[in-house]
Protein backbone atom coordinates (compact mmCIF):
# COMPACT_ATOMS: atom_id res chain seq x y z
CA UNK A 1 0.00 0.00 0.00
CA UNK A 2 1.39 3.53 -0.67
CA UNK A 3 0.06 4.90 1.91
CA UNK A 4 -1.76 8.44 2.47
CA UNK A 5 -0.13 9.62 -0.82
CA UNK A 6 -0.68 13.54 -1.49
CA UNK A 7 -1.21 14.46 -4.78
CA UNK A 8 1.17 17.07 -6.39
CA UNK A 9 1.72 18.56 -9.23
CA UNK A 10 3.42 22.19 -9.35
CA UNK A 11 2.26 23.20 -12.84
CA UNK A 12 1.39 26.54 -13.68
CA UNK A 13 1.22 29.27 -11.36
CA UNK A 14 -2.28 30.44 -11.05
CA UNK A 15 -2.68 34.31 -10.15
CA UNK A 16 -5.60 35.83 -8.62
CA UNK A 17 -6.60 39.71 -8.69
CA UNK A 18 -5.28 42.65 -10.63
CA UNK A 19 -8.31 42.65 -12.60
CA UNK A 20 -6.79 39.69 -14.09
CA UNK A 21 -9.80 37.10 -12.24
CA UNK A 22 -7.97 33.62 -12.34
CA UNK A 23 -5.89 32.97 -15.00
CA UNK A 24 -3.56 30.34 -15.27
CA UNK A 25 0.20 32.08 -16.22
CA UNK A 26 2.44 30.74 -18.75
CA UNK A 27 2.11 27.48 -20.59
CA UNK A 28 2.41 24.27 -18.47
CA UNK A 29 5.76 23.30 -19.58
CA UNK A 30 7.06 26.96 -17.16
CA UNK A 31 6.70 26.09 -14.01
CA UNK A 32 8.58 29.38 -13.12
CA UNK A 33 12.80 28.16 -12.78
CA UNK A 34 12.65 30.44 -9.71
CA UNK A 35 10.11 28.57 -7.55
CA UNK A 36 12.21 25.43 -8.52
CA UNK A 37 15.33 26.41 -7.60
CA UNK A 38 14.08 27.91 -4.44
CA UNK A 39 13.10 24.83 -3.45
CA UNK A 40 15.61 22.14 -4.80
CA UNK A 41 18.89 24.47 -3.97
CA UNK A 42 17.78 26.84 -1.05
CA UNK A 43 15.49 24.07 0.43
CA UNK A 44 15.03 20.17 0.50
CA UNK A 45 16.53 17.67 2.95
CA UNK A 46 19.87 18.41 3.68
CA UNK A 47 21.62 14.93 4.93
CA UNK A 48 25.60 15.11 4.19
CA UNK A 49 26.30 12.94 0.78
CA UNK A 50 30.13 11.82 0.33
CA UNK A 51 29.44 14.47 -2.50
CA UNK A 52 27.79 17.42 -1.77
CA UNK A 53 28.70 21.19 -3.00
CA UNK A 54 29.52 23.13 -0.26
CA UNK A 55 26.38 24.79 0.67
CA UNK A 56 27.90 28.35 0.90
CA UNK A 57 28.93 27.67 -2.71
CA UNK A 58 25.15 27.16 -3.88
CA UNK A 59 23.98 30.23 -1.62
CA UNK A 60 25.96 32.32 -3.57
CA UNK A 61 25.16 30.38 -6.49
CA UNK A 62 21.29 31.01 -6.29
CA UNK A 63 22.01 34.42 -5.26
CA UNK A 64 24.14 34.83 -8.55
CA UNK A 65 21.18 33.36 -10.65
CA UNK A 66 18.37 35.10 -9.34
CA UNK A 67 20.22 38.01 -10.97
CA UNK A 68 21.73 36.77 -13.92
CA UNK A 69 17.95 35.48 -14.49
CA UNK A 70 17.21 39.00 -13.89
CA UNK A 71 19.49 39.89 -15.91
CA UNK A 72 18.56 38.34 -19.12
CA UNK A 73 15.19 39.89 -18.84
CA UNK A 74 16.44 42.92 -18.43
CA UNK A 75 19.60 43.56 -20.75
CA UNK A 76 17.26 42.23 -23.51
CA UNK A 77 13.77 44.55 -22.61
CA UNK A 78 15.95 47.69 -21.45
CA UNK A 79 18.97 47.23 -22.78
CA UNK A 80 20.82 47.77 -19.47
CA UNK A 81 23.66 45.75 -18.39
CA UNK A 82 24.28 47.03 -14.85
CA UNK A 83 25.20 43.61 -13.48
CA UNK A 84 28.49 43.27 -15.56
CA UNK A 85 30.26 45.67 -14.06
CA UNK A 86 28.56 45.21 -10.85
CA UNK A 87 32.21 44.33 -8.50
CA UNK A 88 29.92 42.55 -5.85
CA UNK A 89 28.98 40.35 -8.55
CA UNK A 90 32.00 39.50 -9.66
CA UNK A 91 33.68 38.80 -6.27
CA UNK A 92 33.26 35.24 -6.87
CA UNK A 93 37.22 34.14 -6.60
CA UNK A 94 36.26 35.63 -2.92
CA UNK A 95 33.67 33.54 -2.27
CA UNK A 96 32.73 36.54 0.45
CA UNK A 97 30.22 35.16 2.81
CA UNK A 98 26.63 37.22 1.39
CA UNK A 99 24.09 35.58 3.86
CA UNK A 100 21.70 38.41 4.79
CA UNK A 101 22.48 40.84 1.94
CA UNK A 102 20.87 38.93 -0.53
CA UNK A 103 17.21 40.81 -0.16
CA UNK A 104 18.88 44.24 -0.13
CA UNK A 105 20.44 43.02 -3.01
CA UNK A 106 17.50 41.66 -4.64
CA UNK A 107 15.18 44.53 -3.50
CA UNK A 108 18.15 47.13 -5.40
CA UNK A 109 18.38 45.01 -8.50
CA UNK A 110 14.88 44.92 -8.67
CA UNK A 111 13.82 48.66 -7.61
CA UNK A 112 15.45 51.71 -9.40
CA UNK A 113 14.06 54.38 -6.99
CA UNK A 114 15.63 55.61 -4.91
CA UNK A 115 15.15 53.91 -0.99
CA UNK A 116 15.06 56.45 1.55
CA UNK A 117 11.61 56.40 2.90
CA UNK A 118 10.31 60.18 2.22
CA UNK A 119 11.03 60.35 -0.87
CA UNK A 120 13.44 62.99 -1.23
CA UNK A 121 15.72 61.23 -3.23
CA UNK A 122 12.88 61.33 -5.98
CA UNK A 123 12.07 65.01 -4.85
CA UNK A 124 16.20 65.72 -5.12
CA UNK A 125 15.81 63.73 -9.23
CA UNK A 126 13.48 65.78 -10.18
CA UNK A 127 14.99 68.83 -9.72
CA UNK A 128 17.97 67.86 -11.50
CA UNK A 129 16.02 67.18 -14.50
CA UNK A 130 14.39 70.33 -14.02
CA UNK A 131 17.59 72.43 -13.59
CA UNK A 132 18.82 70.94 -17.12
CA UNK A 133 15.24 71.90 -18.61
CA UNK A 134 15.75 75.37 -17.79
CA UNK A 135 18.96 75.08 -18.85
CA UNK A 136 17.95 74.06 -22.35
CA UNK A 137 15.19 76.55 -22.18
CA UNK A 138 17.85 79.49 -21.57
CA UNK A 139 20.26 78.40 -23.95
CA UNK A 140 17.89 78.02 -26.72
CA UNK A 141 17.12 81.61 -26.33
CA UNK B 1 29.72 -0.19 -7.32
CA UNK B 2 32.86 1.40 -9.54
CA UNK B 3 34.04 4.50 -8.57
CA UNK B 4 33.08 5.64 -11.74
CA UNK B 5 28.97 5.71 -10.59
CA UNK B 6 27.63 7.99 -8.40
CA UNK B 7 24.13 7.49 -6.42
CA UNK B 8 22.05 11.09 -6.70
CA UNK B 9 19.49 11.12 -4.08
CA UNK B 10 16.19 12.39 -4.88
CA UNK B 11 13.75 11.67 -1.81
CA UNK B 12 14.03 9.51 1.47
CA UNK B 13 10.89 7.58 3.10
CA UNK B 14 9.79 4.91 5.07
CA UNK B 15 9.97 1.54 3.63
CA UNK B 16 6.64 1.06 4.74
CA UNK B 17 5.60 3.71 2.40
CA UNK B 18 6.41 2.30 -0.33
CA UNK B 19 6.32 -1.26 -0.14
CA UNK B 20 2.93 -3.67 0.76
CA UNK B 21 1.63 -6.38 0.42
CA UNK B 22 1.88 -6.34 -3.69
CA UNK B 23 5.62 -5.59 -3.19
CA UNK B 24 7.16 -2.86 -3.55
CA UNK B 25 6.31 0.78 -5.91
CA UNK B 26 8.00 0.33 -9.39
CA UNK B 27 9.94 3.51 -10.15
CA UNK B 28 12.12 2.22 -12.75
CA UNK B 29 9.66 3.77 -15.87
CA UNK B 30 11.05 6.81 -14.23
CA UNK B 31 14.26 8.71 -15.60
CA UNK B 32 16.08 10.49 -13.59
CA UNK B 33 19.06 13.09 -13.35
CA UNK B 34 21.98 12.15 -16.19
CA UNK B 35 18.79 9.53 -17.50
CA UNK B 36 19.64 6.73 -15.23
CA UNK B 37 16.62 4.62 -14.26
CA UNK B 38 14.95 5.52 -10.97
CA UNK B 39 15.35 2.81 -8.33
CA UNK B 40 15.25 2.21 -4.52
CA UNK B 41 17.64 1.49 -1.77
CA UNK B 42 16.17 -0.05 1.28
CA UNK B 43 17.91 -0.19 4.86
CA UNK B 44 17.41 0.56 8.50
CA UNK B 45 13.62 0.85 7.46
CA UNK B 46 14.31 3.75 5.63
CA UNK B 47 13.94 4.03 1.62
CA UNK B 48 15.81 6.41 -0.82
CA UNK B 49 14.62 6.76 -4.24
CA UNK B 50 17.88 7.16 -6.48
CA UNK B 51 19.60 7.23 -9.52
CA UNK B 52 23.12 6.22 -11.14
CA UNK B 53 25.37 8.73 -12.42
CA UNK B 54 28.13 9.24 -14.22
CA UNK B 55 30.97 11.10 -11.66
CA UNK B 56 32.32 12.18 -14.84
CA UNK B 57 29.17 14.63 -14.90
CA UNK B 58 28.14 14.73 -11.18
CA UNK B 59 31.15 14.58 -9.49
CA UNK B 60 32.43 16.70 -6.98
CA UNK B 61 34.52 18.99 -9.68
CA UNK B 62 31.85 18.32 -12.18
CA UNK B 63 29.13 19.29 -10.46
CA UNK B 64 31.05 22.73 -8.93
CA UNK B 65 31.87 23.54 -12.51
CA UNK B 66 28.13 22.58 -13.98
CA UNK B 67 26.13 24.11 -11.25
CA UNK B 68 27.87 27.26 -12.46
CA UNK B 69 26.18 26.89 -15.75
CA UNK B 70 22.89 28.39 -15.62
CA UNK B 71 21.07 25.82 -18.65
CA UNK B 72 22.58 22.74 -16.90
CA UNK B 73 21.34 23.76 -13.65
CA UNK B 74 18.06 24.50 -15.43
CA UNK B 75 17.50 21.10 -16.76
CA UNK B 76 19.06 18.95 -13.84
CA UNK B 77 16.38 21.18 -11.36
CA UNK B 78 13.95 20.15 -13.60
CA UNK B 79 14.75 16.32 -13.56
CA UNK B 80 15.09 16.31 -9.97
CA UNK B 81 12.03 18.23 -9.16
CA UNK B 82 10.19 15.98 -11.79
CA UNK B 83 11.42 12.87 -10.20
CA UNK B 84 10.55 14.32 -6.47
CA UNK B 85 7.02 15.07 -7.69
CA UNK B 86 6.15 11.80 -9.22
CA UNK B 87 7.08 9.85 -6.49
CA UNK B 88 5.67 12.43 -4.23
CA UNK B 89 2.38 11.31 -5.73
CA UNK B 90 2.70 7.26 -4.71
CA UNK B 91 4.23 7.73 -1.41
CA UNK B 92 4.87 10.23 1.57
CA UNK B 93 8.42 11.81 1.71
CA UNK B 94 10.87 13.84 2.43
CA UNK B 95 12.62 15.36 -1.15
CA UNK B 96 16.64 16.22 -0.36
CA UNK B 97 18.66 18.83 -2.09
CA UNK B 98 19.67 18.92 -5.34
CA UNK B 99 23.19 17.56 -5.58
CA UNK B 100 23.42 15.09 -2.74
CA UNK B 101 25.79 12.21 -4.20
CA UNK B 102 26.67 9.13 -2.68
CA UNK B 103 29.91 6.97 -3.36
CA UNK B 104 27.71 3.98 -3.65
CA UNK B 105 24.88 1.77 -2.20
CA UNK B 106 26.64 1.43 1.06
CA UNK B 107 27.15 5.02 1.37
CA UNK B 108 24.09 5.85 1.00
CA UNK B 109 22.88 3.33 3.47
CA UNK B 110 25.46 4.71 5.93
CA UNK B 111 23.86 7.93 6.03
CA UNK B 112 19.93 6.59 6.18
CA UNK B 113 20.96 5.02 9.39
CA UNK B 114 23.06 8.09 10.76
CA UNK B 115 20.17 10.37 10.56
CA UNK B 116 17.30 7.49 11.30
CA UNK B 117 15.65 9.09 14.02
CA UNK B 118 15.57 12.64 12.49
CA UNK B 119 14.09 11.38 9.17
CA UNK B 120 11.52 9.95 11.05
CA UNK B 121 10.86 12.45 13.14
CA UNK B 122 10.45 14.50 10.32
CA UNK B 123 8.52 11.87 7.84
CA UNK B 124 6.33 11.81 10.63
CA UNK B 125 6.02 15.74 10.35
CA UNK B 126 5.52 16.29 7.08
CA UNK B 127 5.38 13.07 4.82
CA UNK B 128 2.01 13.04 3.10
CA UNK B 129 1.52 17.00 3.75
CA UNK B 130 1.63 19.34 0.42
CA UNK B 131 3.29 22.68 -0.14
CA UNK B 132 1.44 25.35 -1.48
CA UNK B 133 3.50 28.50 -2.86
CA UNK B 134 2.10 31.47 -2.33
CA UNK B 135 3.09 35.09 -3.68
CA UNK B 136 1.57 38.78 -3.48
CA UNK B 137 2.93 41.76 -5.77
CA UNK B 138 2.17 45.15 -4.89
CA UNK B 139 -0.16 46.58 -7.81
CA UNK B 140 -0.08 50.51 -8.95
CA UNK B 141 -2.68 52.27 -8.46
CA UNK B 142 -1.71 55.11 -10.63
CA UNK B 143 -5.67 56.62 -10.56
CA UNK B 144 -5.39 57.22 -6.96
CA UNK B 145 -2.12 58.96 -7.36
CA UNK B 146 -3.50 61.58 -10.06
CA UNK B 147 -6.34 61.64 -7.71
CA UNK B 148 -4.39 62.57 -4.31
CA UNK B 149 -2.23 65.41 -6.72
CA UNK B 150 -4.29 68.42 -6.33
CA UNK B 151 -3.79 70.29 -9.39
CA UNK B 152 -6.28 73.03 -8.28
CA UNK B 153 -3.64 73.89 -5.56
CA UNK B 154 -1.54 76.27 -7.20
CA UNK B 155 -1.04 79.63 -5.52
CA UNK B 156 -1.83 82.57 -6.96
CA UNK B 157 1.60 83.36 -8.29
CA UNK B 158 1.17 80.17 -10.77
CA UNK B 159 1.54 82.14 -13.96
CA UNK B 160 5.15 83.30 -12.70
CA UNK B 161 7.65 80.97 -13.23
CA UNK B 162 8.92 80.33 -9.97
CA UNK B 163 5.45 79.62 -8.97
CA UNK B 164 5.02 76.66 -11.36
CA UNK B 165 8.23 75.23 -10.49
CA UNK B 166 6.80 75.19 -6.76
CA UNK B 167 3.50 74.26 -7.66
CA UNK B 168 4.51 71.61 -9.96
CA UNK B 169 7.00 70.45 -6.84
CA UNK B 170 4.47 70.69 -4.60
CA UNK B 171 2.29 68.42 -6.78
CA UNK B 172 4.69 65.65 -7.43
CA UNK B 173 5.58 65.46 -3.96
CA UNK B 174 1.69 64.94 -3.28
CA UNK B 175 1.27 62.34 -5.46
CA UNK B 176 4.47 60.71 -4.33
CA UNK B 177 3.20 60.51 -0.58
CA UNK B 178 0.33 58.67 -2.10
CA UNK B 179 2.19 56.35 -3.66
CA UNK B 180 3.82 56.06 -0.75
CA UNK B 181 0.12 55.63 1.07
CA UNK B 182 -0.32 52.87 -1.56
CA UNK B 183 2.78 50.95 -0.62
CA UNK B 184 1.97 50.93 2.82
CA UNK B 185 -0.97 49.59 2.40
CA UNK B 186 0.12 46.92 -0.15
CA UNK B 187 2.87 45.83 2.59
CA UNK B 188 -0.27 45.78 5.54
CA UNK B 189 -2.36 43.84 3.46
CA UNK B 190 0.18 40.89 1.92
CA UNK B 191 0.69 40.86 5.79
CA UNK B 192 -2.95 40.58 6.84
CA UNK B 193 -3.14 37.66 3.76
CA UNK B 194 0.48 35.64 5.45
CA UNK B 195 -1.91 35.74 8.68
CA UNK B 196 -4.73 34.49 7.54
CA UNK B 197 -3.35 31.71 5.28
CA UNK B 198 -1.18 30.66 7.80
CA UNK B 199 -3.83 30.34 9.82
CA UNK B 200 -5.21 27.62 7.79
CA UNK B 201 -1.56 25.80 7.75
CA UNK B 202 -0.07 23.35 9.23
CA UNK B 203 3.39 25.28 8.92
CA UNK B 204 4.57 28.44 7.04
CA UNK B 205 7.38 29.57 5.75
CA UNK B 206 8.35 33.08 4.50
CA UNK B 207 11.21 33.73 1.80
CA UNK B 208 13.06 36.55 0.71
CA UNK B 209 10.83 37.97 -2.12
CA UNK B 210 12.19 37.01 -5.91
CA UNK B 211 14.08 40.11 -7.34
CA UNK B 212 11.26 41.89 -9.56
CA UNK B 213 12.75 41.30 -13.05
CA UNK B 214 13.05 37.78 -11.59
CA UNK B 215 9.29 36.92 -11.18
CA UNK B 216 7.63 36.85 -14.54
CA UNK B 217 5.40 39.53 -12.91
CA UNK B 218 7.01 42.91 -13.11
CA UNK B 219 5.70 44.19 -9.93
CA UNK B 220 7.18 44.66 -6.16
CA UNK B 221 6.92 41.22 -4.66
CA UNK B 222 6.04 41.82 -1.04
CA UNK B 223 5.09 38.35 0.23
CA UNK B 224 6.87 34.47 -1.19
CA UNK B 225 5.82 32.16 1.09
CA UNK B 226 4.93 28.81 1.85
CA UNK B 227 2.55 26.95 3.25
CA UNK B 228 2.21 22.88 4.75
CA UNK B 229 -1.22 21.50 4.42
CA UNK B 230 -2.90 18.01 4.68
CA UNK B 231 -3.03 16.70 0.91
CA UNK B 232 -7.41 16.84 1.43
CA UNK B 233 -7.13 20.39 2.39
CA UNK B 234 -6.44 21.54 -0.95
CA UNK B 235 -9.98 23.21 -2.16
CA UNK B 236 -10.37 24.54 0.74
CA UNK B 237 -6.84 26.57 0.95
CA UNK B 238 -7.68 27.34 -2.62
CA UNK B 239 -10.61 28.83 -1.80
CA UNK B 240 -9.03 31.13 0.85
CA UNK B 241 -6.36 32.56 -1.21
CA UNK B 242 -9.11 33.32 -3.77
CA UNK B 243 -10.85 34.81 -1.15
CA UNK B 244 -8.11 37.02 0.05
CA UNK B 245 -7.40 37.93 -3.65
CA UNK B 246 -11.03 39.22 -3.35
CA UNK B 247 -10.40 41.30 -0.31
CA UNK B 248 -7.51 43.20 -1.40
CA UNK B 249 -7.23 44.37 -4.74
CA UNK B 250 -4.46 46.08 -3.53
CA UNK B 251 -2.42 42.82 -4.47
CA UNK B 252 -1.43 40.47 -6.98
CA UNK B 253 -2.03 37.28 -5.73
CA UNK B 254 -0.24 34.13 -7.28
CA UNK B 255 -0.39 30.25 -6.33
CA UNK B 256 1.71 27.65 -7.17
CA UNK B 257 1.40 24.30 -5.90
CA UNK B 258 0.53 21.70 -4.65
CA UNK B 259 4.38 20.44 -4.14
CA UNK B 260 6.08 18.00 -2.18
CA UNK B 261 7.58 18.85 1.12
CA UNK B 262 10.52 20.88 0.21
CA UNK B 263 10.58 23.76 2.19
CA UNK B 264 9.46 22.30 5.21
CA UNK B 265 12.25 19.75 5.31
CA UNK B 266 13.20 20.05 8.77
CA UNK B 267 15.80 22.82 10.08
CA UNK B 268 16.01 25.88 8.59
CA UNK B 269 19.55 26.24 10.00
CA UNK B 270 20.66 22.56 8.84
CA UNK B 271 23.98 22.59 7.58
CA UNK B 272 24.94 26.29 7.87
Amino acid sequence: MAGNAPMTGAGAAQRYGAGDGIAASGGRSSTNLADILERVLDKGLVIAGDIQVNLLDIELLTIKLRLVIASLDTAREVGINWWENDPWLNAEAGRRPVRGKKTVRGERAGDREPVDGDGIGELREEIRRLHGRVRELESGE
Amino acid sequence: MSGDTGVWTYAITEQAHQSGPDGEVDLSWLSGVGEGKVRTINCSGLTAVVSDVSMAQFGEAALRENLENLDWLDEVARLHHYVVDAAARLFPLLPVRLATVYSGDAATCAALADHRDQLLDTLHRVGGRVEWGVKAYSVPDPDKAEEHAPAAREPAGASTGDGSGLAYLRRRRDQLAAGRESRTAAVNGARVVHAELAGQATEAVVRPPQSAQLSEVRLPMLLNAAYLLDAANGHAFTAAVAAEATAHPELRIELTGPWPPYSFTGDEHDGH
